[in-house]
């Protein structure tokens, strides 16, 4: 199946109308020796063969829907009302191009103003772009921003953000001349003391993350003021479901808002496509990356919308544009913004509570087991971390619960080795309190 | 339809409800007694109060205000907007897939990394690359990473380069990820044939100069034909190339980068294999690398090992695949987990279907298409580069500009007929530009449907030329007021 609807006889038709002897005297230009070649692909398959591999290939992996997930760690399972998949599998919405053309593409740039408010409104600040790629490009994207407002050259972030976003912001800093200083966490937040120390007036920015890796949450107000009373941004990398309940980056004085908004209507997915998105103070806008879309009236007054602020872009600036991204996550931020329509204002706050109620319930009678035990005593949003006190490894103990239909938490000595034999747990509004005793009762016969 | 459609939020009623949880089946404590009060917003959340039924409306309503290729023609060039399959789709939203967490252990992953290596493999041989990374997230994250790549390549021999040279006819995000690495970008003019002007490559290519970014085709849809001298030119410097495979559709089955001495290409999944645009993403942009560099991709790789299976009628040897850190000059991670992977499937299902016959049909009938529209529309448009043309090419209006039509309101008349615009104003060295990619996936009739139309533009812009001026009039909005919406930027909703 190859969906080229031009036939032999069609490639006749036309090679005749064009007067050319051959379809290959088109490719003229190009040397005979690059002509040299076959490919070994395979033989094209048909609509039900092809899905047939698929169907095998899907079903090599093991859902979490068929079993039950503890895992997050960046990237969270919460349900998707059907509303979610259905309006957004239209293809008006799927099969068109970034909305160059504002006359016939009012849909997407209507949805993506809706989208820009409701994160907006979720964070409390100013101003939001149309997506980045993900949270640890957001996060790295905010970095450079402020390194690009002023000749400070030191970042510093927080040993509890995520470790994926720190490996990804070192390596879009590399080769900038800059120091990213990390700061300690050793009760699972940051240490407030040495981030006191340690922010000068080289100090181009301060990333922090809450909830952070570890679930538990940052102190973003004392941490705020520290920042800015040295004139550090002050960059806060948050979960968009947890500001339903939490305290928004606008009531903290964030100067930048990033995150990863997957857990917005959009699937795990295996790690990607996800959402990054990134709002500001309205005194940084003209230096936001990304596509802005703003509302205009059209030549009879009616009210519209545009992409906008187009001369901070690399189509317009090049080499001087504040970013370099084209394509960003448009359907997933389309996504998000269906998918907190759906849940609505009041759904938004249960949604968020839900999460602390279940995950402290699961917290609180993990703790009272003698097979584990809590590592970090702050409070958490939705995860935590729990270490194992026998003699049996994490991941033996999460081969065991696999075997029970059980997925559970992430070990940390990877990306942690004081951590050993830790493992990161995640209880969204998904599970049951059935589910929950289950592993409860697992993890208290290891 | 052409009516206005309210925004969400002014849709609000207090109290409406559309979806609801489950009842908490957890014992609820009071929100104070699990978290500190200073932690808890104060800040209203200004959502909308709506019903289910507003929600379907409203985002259809939306839609139908949309022009997609599943409505019609998109002549969009260098966006290469080809027909995506509906068994894609199909494929990608399979539970294994979506309901898949990224920290699952590898063997709970065993098919969707299977998928993964495979593809890999299938660009490999597509484009004659040694090795492949799929996680850059877009063709301009790919150039990212392949610039990190560079300079990670000859940090590793001692050499501290300063420039990359870019043709001015290149895409804006070429020169914008290479500062990205803080490299100095050295643009070089096309030469009148459109193409890289080799001589002066030869001079302004020194022991400084890092690497050449070159599209190929070009964005005027042309072959650089000397692509194998100036490969010998970056690399007699010592220097690398760096091939931005935007365009890769139109050498599909026909050539192969990896043999035209590029060190580092870019793919798009989301042009050249079938992957939807979504309004604006998401995409995909792999990068392939020769052997020499692929010690410096971007971790994690997937590789496939041998794995011995003991059972009771004997032993039995199984490929498994993992994720491995092993690339000892890797750039590091350049993003969270591994990358767009539903993207990644769409790309993998597409081609199995199209298969080796398929693949090479997809170029060889790019190039036709192309060239039939170009050849239709020769008579009444001035095309200033090239005889023929690969996967697209590009108009000047310069002519209609003269009566006073521009490259916009040609643009503009063509919604009116019902017709996509092509890209306009670029590529930048092409005045008035109206840049026309067909793709393979459309038939004569619709080219020769839409050709009629141009030259009926062409036709009215002799005679009367008013009646091309101020269009569109049928589409859902006229002409908006772009400079407004920058001056006075209104950027969100706002509770009046
Ligand atoms: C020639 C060329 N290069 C690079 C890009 C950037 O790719 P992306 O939008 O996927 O980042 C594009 C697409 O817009 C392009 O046409």
């Amino acid at each position: 199946m190859d969906y080229i609807p031009n036939t032999e006889h069609d490639r006749k038709m036309m090679l005749g109308e064009m007067k050319v002897p051959s379809f290959e005297s088109l490719l003229k230009d190009i040397p005979a020796p690059l002509r040299n070649f076959s490919l070994s692909l395979r033989q094209g398959l048909s609509e039900p063969e092809v899905l047939r591999v698929l169907r095998d290939l899907s079903g090599g992996n093991i859902s979490t829907d068929a079993y039950i997930s503890f895992l997050g760690a960046g990237a969270y399972e919460h349900y998707i009302p059907s509303v979610v998949d259905h309006l957004a599998s239209r293809s008006e919405f799927y099969t068109c191009y970034t909305p160059y053309q504002p006359e016939v593409s009012q849909g997407t740039l209507q949805a993506i103003y809706e989208f820009q408010t409701v994160m907006c409104e979720l964070t409390g600040m100013d101003v939001s772009n149309a997506s980045l790629y993900d949270g640890s490009t957001a996060l790295a994207e905010a970095a450079l921003l402020s390194l690009r407002l002023h000749e400070k050259n030191k970042i510093i972030c927080s040993r509890a953000i995520h470790p994926e976003y720190r490996q990804v912001l070192k390596t879009y800093l590399k080769g900038l001349h800059t120091e990213i200083v990390e700061i300690d966490t050793p009760e699972g937040i940051t240490d407030t003391d040495q981030l006191k120390k340690m922010v000068d007036d080289k100090t181009s920015a301060v990333l922090i993350q809450s909830p952070n890796f570890f679930g538990c949450i940052e102190d973003m107000e004392i941490i705020s003021t520290i920042a800015h009373k040295q004139g550090a941004l002050f960059i806060a990398c948050v979960n968009p479901i947890s500001l339903g309940v939490l305290k928004s980056p606008g009531e903290y004085d964030a100067d930048i808002a990033v995150g990863e908004a997957q857990v917005l209507g959009n699937y795990i997915n295996y790690g990607g496509p996800y959402l990054g998105f990134f709002t500001v103070k309205k005194e940084f806008l003209r230096r936001m990356p990304g596509r802005i879309v703003g509302q205009t009236v059209d030549s009879e007054g009616r009210r519209c919308f545009v992409l906008t602020l187009q001369a901070r872009e690399q189509h317009i600036r090049r080499q001087k544009a504040t970013s370099n991204i084209c394509t960003n996550q448009g359907l997933l931020a389309l996504r998000a913004c269906i998918y907190v329509c759906t849940l609505g204002k009041a759904g938004m706050a249960e949604l968020a509570n839900l999460n602390i109620q279940k995950s402290h319930y699961a917290y609180e009678r993990l703790c009272a087991l003698n097979t584990v035990k809590p590592v970090f005593k702050n409070p958490f949003f939705h995860e935590f971390v729990l270490k194992a006190q026998g003699t049996i490894p994490v991941n033996k103990i999460n081969e065991y619960l696999l075997k029970k239909g059980i997925i559970g938490g992430l070990e940390l000595s990877g990306f942690y080795p004081e951590l050993d034999n830790c493992m990161l747990l995640c209880v969204t509004e998904t599970k049951t309190r059935e589910s929950i005793d289950r592993l409860i009762l697992e993890l208290s016969q290891i | 339809m052409n009516q206005i459609e309210p925004l969400i939020f002014d849709k609000t009623s207090p109290g409406r409800r559309c979806f609801v949880f489950p009842a908490c089946d957890v014992p609820v404590k009071p929100i104070t007694e699990l978290l500190a009060r200073d932690m808890l917003r104060k800040k209203e959340i200004k959502l909308p109060e709506v019903s289910e039924i507003d929600v379907v409306r409203h985002f259809t309503r939306l839609s139908q205000m949309n022009y997609c290729v599943d409505t019609n023609f998109y002549p969009l060039g260098s966006c290469t907007m080809k027909y995506n399959p509906k068994t894609n789709e199909e494929a990608a939203r399979l539970e294994g897939f979506t309901k898949l967490h990224p920290y699952q252990s590898v063997e709970q992953c065993q098919g969707i990394l299977k998928l993964l290596y495979d593809l890999e493999q299938m660009l490999k041989d597509i484009s004659g690359m040694s090795a492949f990374t799929l996680q850059p997230a877009a063709g301009a994250h790919g150039e990212l990473t392949g610039m990190l790549i560079i300079r990670a390549y000859l940090e590793k021999k001692g050499e501290k380069r300063r420039k990359i040279i870019i043709p001015d006819s290149a895409h804006g995000t070429n020169p914008a990820s290479a500062v990205l690495c803080g490299y100095e970008i050295e643009s070089i003019r096309s030469h009148a044939n459109g193409l890289v002007d080799i001589k002066k490559l030869k001079e302004i290519f020194t022991r400084d100069t890092a690497a050449i970014m070159i599209t190929n085709p070009n964005t005027l849809g042309l072959f650089e034909k000397d692509i194998l001298e100036i490969g010998k030119i970056a690399h007699t410097m010592g220097g690398l190339v760096y091939c931005d495979g935007a365009n890769m559709n139109a050498l599909l089955g026909i050539a192969r980068p990896g043999d035209m001495g590029v060190d580092i290409l870019h793919l798009n999944l989301h042009k050249t294999f079938s992957t939807p645009h979504g309004g604006g993403g998401p995409g995909a942009g792999p990068i392939g690398v020769t052997d020499e560099l692929a010690s410096f991709l971007p971790v994690p790789g997937i590789k496939a090992v041998d794995k011995l299976i003991t059972e009771s009628i004997g032993n039995d040897v199984q490929k498994e695949y993992i994720l491995h850190y092993d690339y000892p000059d890797s750039i590091g991670k350049i993003r969270a987990f591994y990358g767009h992977i539903g993207m990644m499937i769409r790309a993998y299902t597409y081609l199995l279907s199209l298969g080796k016959e398929g693949v090479c049909k997809v170029g060889k009938y790019a190039v036709l298409n192309a060239n039939y529209l170009r050849h239709k529309l020769e008579k009444q448009y001035d095309i200033p580069y090239g005889k023929t043309c690969m996967h697209e090419f590009v108009i000047s209006a310069t002519r209609q500009k003269k009566k006073g039509i521009s490259a916009l309101d040609i643009a503009k008349k063509l919604l009116d007929y019902g017709f996509h615009a092509p890209t306009i104003y670029f590529p930048l060295i092409v005045e008035e530009a109206i840049m026309i990619e067909p793709t393979e996936t459309e038939s004569r009739e619709t080219l020769d449907a839409f050709a009629a139309v141009m030259i009926q533009i062409a036709s009215d812009i002799e005679q009367q030329p008013d009646r091309v001026r101020n269009s569109p009039k049928t589409t859902p909005i006229s002409r908006p007021d772009e400079v407004k919406a920058a001056r006075e930027p209104i950027l969100r909703w706002d509770k009046k």
